[in-house]
């Protein structure tokens, strides 16, 4: 087996315990299996669902938060759009693992790192859905087993790898604080929303200001390089979602 | 619900192309980059302040800070959920 398939494979696995999560999460939170499994297949990126369940309570906020997670995936698309043929179909699979692992130094290793990454995602997280999706239908009380905090969990494994950076870290602690101050006074779901466009906002700010600084630093600060967002990939990717 | 699945689901699809399709020129602009790279860690940021200290200080803050001890170990993706989970469980039990 070539060492990129068994990769591949790997990352694939890892992802299985996520979508276990994920399919527990997903009942508890008042999706039918059927739903759960349907998220899975058909909006197949970990973070957005992981977002869409936890919003549930009010359904625009739970399809915007998951569509700006998602955005992300567009990103990569652009690196990966000159080795992609069958764009409709390669599409579904644009996701952190593959776009991590398709950063290889030939076109054909690319492709291979690519289809193999996703494939494999692709079929360990449906699974996992659904074995995490009846496993979480046999639970009388979420809470008792603590699965609300599993939610919140999920989400500080997927942060935690982008903050090693002072600008990551300060808008994250932005967006926690303006989201908890928002809560009040907002509907259910709306305050991560508000937390978005107070950090979208300063990072413009923060941009208008690094204007008279050298140019590393400026690329350096904001990690804007295709190569600091594929090492975000990769980074990501060890955390399995 | 099954409107707001496959809503978000087309959504999500439409982004995912949208990279394989626009031009190039379009996304370079460095604010956009910036804009985008820093989403997500506003969002992520902001659901687990929303849900671990929305309804106040509860069992969730510890399991939370238990799973920022695991990963602080560097445990894999399972694990840290699994002790997120069950530490909220245990002080639920035992208060």
């Amino acid at each position: 087996m070539k060492p990129i398939v068994r990769d591949a494979l790997g990352i694939g696995a890892a992802t299985g315990a996520a979508g276990l999560s994920y399919g527990a999460l997903a009942v508890a939170a008042g999706l039918t299996v059927p739903q759960a499994c349907a998220l899975s297949l058909l909006m197949f990126t970990g973070a957005s669902q992981f977002a869409f369940v936890g919003l549930v309570g009010s359904l625009p906020a739970a399809v915007g938060t998951a569509l700006l997670l998602g955005a992300r995936n567009g990103l990569y698309g652009l690196r990966l759009k000159p080795f992609l043929a069958r764009r409709a179909l390669a599409a579904q699979f644009v996701i952190d693992e593959s776009a991590a692992m398709s950063v290889r130094p030939t076109a054909a290793e690319t492709r291979l790192g690519f289809w193999a990454t996703g494939l494999s995602v692709f079929a360990f997280w449906n699974l996992a859905t659904f074995a995490g999706a009846i496993a979480g239908t046999a639970l009388s009380d979420p809470r008792a087993l603590g699965l609300d905090a599993a939610g919140p969990a999920c989400f500080l494994a997927l942060l935690a790898p982008k903050l090693r950076e002072a600008e990551p870290r300060r808008v994250a602690a932005l967006a926690a604080l303006a989201a908890l101050v928002s809560v009040p006074f907002v509907p259910a779901g709306v305050p991560v929303l508000v937390a978005a466009a107070v950090a979208a906002l300063a990072a413009l700010g923060g941009r208008r200001e690094s204007r008279g600084g050298t140019a590393p630093h400026v690329a350096g600060d904001a990690g804007l390089t295709p190569s600091a967002v594929e090492a975000g990939g990769h980074r990501l990717s060890r955390e399995g979602v | 619900m099954w409107g707001a699945i496959l809503l978000g689901a087309a959504g999500c699809y439409v982004l995912k192309l949208a990279g394989l399709s626009v031009p190039q020129r379009l996304l370079d602009g460095v604010k956009v980059q910036r804009v985008a790279n820093l989403l997500p860690v506003a969002l992520l940021a902001a659901l687990i302040a929303t849900q671990t200290f929305g309804e106040g200080i509860d069992a969730r803050a510890a399991g939370l800070a238990a799973a920022a001890l695991a990963l602080l170990a560097r445990a894999p993706f399972l694990l840290v959920v699994a002790t997120a989970a069950a530490t909220t469980a245990l002080l639920r039990l035992v208060t």
